[in-house]
């Protein structure tokens, strides 16, 4: 099992635990990685504004993992359905596609359409199992309550991206289940973050977000869960800069779902990168079940 | 000649403070026109003694040994650019010290130095003919491999032409000496009383066999006996002069030249290049500090005040200070271009500030405060905010300048000049809100609304506040232009259940969100039935949207709702662009 690794534009410049965790779990498991150092941006901010310029991003990357025969694996959201979109659009669009690859030629690149875009908890679920990676958990979490974010991109629009059911979605669920730790129920949990809204209204973003952060916390979440460097950042990052301005009764950390995995794992917490997270995830250890403080919750 | 030289030196000498003057006087930042030039001058030599007398100094040394001497940065890159810059470098760096500078270097440190003795006189050409090879490759990167987004200007092919034109210049004079007959005998004269014709014959005749002096009276072969009583009286040579076939690249060129020789020195031909080499020279040198040679000493400049600076803690006033320099840092490699994250989107909007490499030739403009365009500065702009700050071309780059920083600051400059940026409406303003304390705090909401009203100003509608408007479709043209994608022409098969807007996390974000948002997802759509393009543009609704596909995935009509408003962002867009492009 081989995936062209597709890190995106974020990931690298302010969420490097995210692929340090991502490679860590995988190692463990046995997914091996390939790094395309010409890949660029999936063209996800640039649809707003020009449509070309998007898809033509998009399927230069495709047509890169396309010549090393690989298929991509993308650790964002919005990466991932952007490649998706972009995928579906000129598979098509024969003209759209012609007149992509007549600009991709020029640097001896050719879409054709042939490599598979999957999300890493795609390829957890699917192509590892929660059966495999159930082995590999030495540490269950006892009693921990997750609210898992699934991510707008990656359910939506399902005709595109055909990740899992868009109303009633399970993988993620159930990815952070085989840790131990508990998927609880919570009313928004498939409402976007409101990360693409941050730095063109920040009003509005701050608002969903903290509609979630609240509605988490009120369903009893001990932490948020995410795979998506967009919404990562908006519920670290974001969470605390609109915590700094004084006005918050709703703290609630999150965490990446490889750092969540990788920890019950046993995988060390440096390679996992909590210390790299703005809002700190002390105590998260203690809902392991060797701990005695865990095993008394249990009694 | 020596007035010449001190000339070339006086200008180099002045260009270099001129230079340097620069870096202190210019400003990018927005917070720091306000600091003055002795402050920022105080500033740096504070900043570089403190460096200097702490632990930093290893992390110069070792920045000094594998950045600088080493170009591992560049070797990680691409190891036939790093080959040939190395081939370059190397070979001119030596040259220039063997070589041109001989008299003060390389006879200080071999007593015995002789321009035509071995090893010098095979080193000589060894290192011309490195440079060569560097430069052949560089022209077959430039102008034959096809590197995608690799842009060469005139200052690249300047640095190609001067550099070649003084390395095959000395070639062509070490030729062409070597078959001077003239030169021959004036070296006989200096250093040879010979008196005896048959002995100068003989030593003659041993040159013309084996140094490739071409006489044009006598030709070989000749008799043993001449030739024994020649290199006899050579002994006295051999001390300065080895056998030229050492100096290679001069050797095959005397051998090329050789029919013609005669002639050549008849014209007087050595002591013509020695003009033209010399003054190539010097022409080279006093021009520097205004070329891409200049990069010989800001780059490894720059590689170590961006290994000892740190960030946020340096002071503001050597932030600034670093910043210009850098752009003199800049080589015009190319090697941001080739792996900035969205320099593809260069292919489908021809904005050539889109690439790094050419956002900075534009920055150098600004901050050297040239009067620029309106059209100028609103390339600049967008090919600025055209930018994912992934971070990339900082870390890539050979020269160690910290790009992504220069562009947040150009950003907030060029913001506050109050042209419209449509690209702030959009997620790569991400990074821009993630670093608000960091910019123009008090700006910062005015560019998002300066591109929403430009983009309003042009929808007559949005300005009646009673519209009454004929039921017949209006624009025919515009329904059409809405087929980007396949989803987007699904708007015809809107029934107005308002499923969409009743999903619109956004819309549920107001009480009162028509007021707010413009028209909501729903009626959008209908104004897009009824091809009402300035309603349909003119909604804050369209810029509010978070593209979560909400409304999309829930459509029982099959409508592409957020593709749709993907769309109509677009046109929206592409409708003022046109209504003010003059």
């Amino acid at each position: 099992m081989k995936f062209a690794l597709f890190i995106g534009c974020n990931i690298p410049a302010r969420l490097e635990q995210y692929e340090s965790s991502a490679r860590a779990i995988l190692n463990k498991l046995g997914v091996k990685l390939a790094d395309i150092k010409e890949f660029n941006c999936c063209g996800y901010p640039l649809q707003n504004i020009d449509f070309k310029a998007f898809v033509l991003a998009s399927a230069r990357n495709l047509a890169l993992a396309e010549k090393r025969n690989l298929n991509v694996m993308a650790l964002c959201k919005c990466c991932f359905g952007s490649l998706k979109k972009a995928d579906f659009l000129m598979k098509e669009n024969a003209s759209l596609k012609k007149e992509i690859n007549a600009i991709l030629e020029k640097e001896g690149l050719k879409y054709e359409g042939n490599a598979e875009i999957k999300h890493l908890l795609y390829v957890l679920y699917h192509d590892v199992s929660v059966l495999h990676i159930e082995k590999k958990v030495i540490r269950p979490f006892i009693d921990l309550n997750i609210a898992t974010h699934y991510g707008c991109h990656v359910l939506r629009p399902s005709k595109v991206v055909q990740f899992d059911n868009p109303v009633s979605p399970s993988i993620f669920d159930k990815l952070v289940e085989v840790t131990g730790a508990n998927s609880i129920d919570w009313p928004t949990k498939l409402e976007c973050c409101g990360a693409p809204l941050w730095g063109v209204n920040d009003d509005l973003s701050r608002d969903l977000t903290e509609k979630k952060l609240r509605d988490g916390k009120k369903s009893g979440a001990d932490y948020l869960c995410t795979a998506c460097p967009y919404c990562q950042i908006q519920f670290d990052t974001v969470q605390s800069m609109i915590a700094a301005k004084g006005d918050d009764n709703f703290q609630l950390p999150s965490l990446l779902y490889p750092q969540l995995l990788g920890l019950s794992m046993g995988i060390d917490k440096k390679s996992l990168g909590l210390q790299m997270n703005r809002l700190s995830l002390g105590g998260i250890e203690d809902f392991f079940g060797s701990d005695g403080k865990a095993d008394l919750k249990e009694f | 000649m020596l007035i010449i030289t001190y000339f070339a030196l006086a200008v180099f000498g002045l260009g270099v403070a001129y230079k340097v003057s620069t870096w202190f006087r210019y400003y990018i930042d927005i917070n720091t026109g306000e600091i003055s030039l002795s402050t920022r001058i105080f500033a740096a030599i504070k900043g570089m003694i403190s460096t200097l007398f702490s632990m930093k100094i290893f992390t110069l040394l070792k920045v000094f040994i594998l950045d600088v001497l080493l170009q591992v940065r560049t070797l990680r890159e691409d190891f036939l650019r790093w080959f040939m810059h190395i081939c370059i470098y190397v070979g001119f760096m030596l040259l220039l010290l063997m070589h041109a500078l001989d008299k003060s270097i390389t006879s200080e440190l071999f007593p015995d130095y002789f321009s035509t003795i071995n090893p010098f006189m095979f080193l000589r050409d060894l290192f011309g003919v490195l440079v060569i090879l560097g430069l052949l490759i560089a022209v077959y990167r430039r102008f034959f491999l096809r590197i995608p987004r690799l842009m060469t200007n005139s200052a690249d092919n300047y640095a190609i032409i001067i550099v070649a034109v003084i390395i095959f210049s000395g070639i062509i004079l070490e030729g062409t000496k070597i078959t001077s007959h003239s030169k021959f005998q004036q070296m006989v004269e200096d250093y040879y009383q010979l008196d005896d014709q048959e002995e100068l014959k003989s030593l003659e005749a041993y040159w013309i066999t084996n140094y490739g002096v071409i006489s044009p009276d006598l030709k070989g072969p000749f008799k043993a006996n001449i030739l024994a009583l020649g290199e006899e009286l050579n002994e006295g040579c051999v001390e300065c002069h080895s056998r030229p076939k050492w100096a290679f690249a001069g050797y095959g060129f005397a051998k090329i030249i050789s029919p013609v020789a005669p002639v050549l020195d008849k014209f007087n031909a050595p002591v013509l290049l020695w003009y033209i080499h010399f003054l190539v020279c010097l022409l080279g040198l006093a021009y520097l500090p205004f070329s891409k040679m200049f990069h010989i000493f800001s780059s490894p400049l720059s590689l170590l005040t961006n290994a000892a600076m740190d960030g946020e803690k340096s002071d503001p006033a050597n932030i600034a200070t670093r910043q210009i320099m850098e752009l003199d840092a800049c080589t015009h490699c190319g090697t941001c271009n080739s792996r900035c994250s969205v320099a593809v989107a260069y292919e489908a909007i021809p904005n050539m500030n889109i690439l790094p490499s050419e956002k900075i030739s534009s920055v150098k403009k600004l901050a050297a405060g040239k009067i620029l365009s309106y059209k100028e500065l609103r390339d600049i702009q967008e090919g600025i905010y055209l930018c994912t700050n992934c971070n990339r071309c900082t870390v890539v780059c050979p020269v160690g300048i910290n790009l992504q920083d220069l562009w947040f600051n150009v950003r907030e400059v060029l913001l506050k000049k109050g042209y419209p940026e449509f690209f702030a409406l959009s997620p790569l303003s991400f990074y821009r809100g993630l670093r608000k304390k960091d910019g123009a705090q008090k700006d910062y909401q005015k560019p998002l609304g300066l591109a929403r009203s430009a983009i309003v100003s042009k929808c007559e509608l949005m300005g009646i506040p009673d519209k009454s408007l004929p039921l017949a479709p209006t624009d025919g043209k515009f329904q059409n232009n809405l087929g980007l994608s396949v989803q987007a022409n699904t708007f015809s098969a809107c029934f107005g259940c308002e499923t969409c807007t009743t999903a619109c996390p956004v819309v549920a974000n107001y009480e009162n969100p028509k007021e707010v948002l413009g028209l909501l997802p729903h009626q959008i759509m209908h104004a897009a039935g009824l091809g009402i393009q300035d309603l349909a543009f003119g909604s804050n609704m369209l810029w509010d949207c978070l593209t979560c596909y909400q409304c999309q995935e829930r459509c029982p009509q099959g409508v592409g709702i957020t593709d749709i408003l993907y769309e109509l962002k677009n046109l929206a867009v592409k409708n003022v662009k046109d209504k003010t492009s003059v």
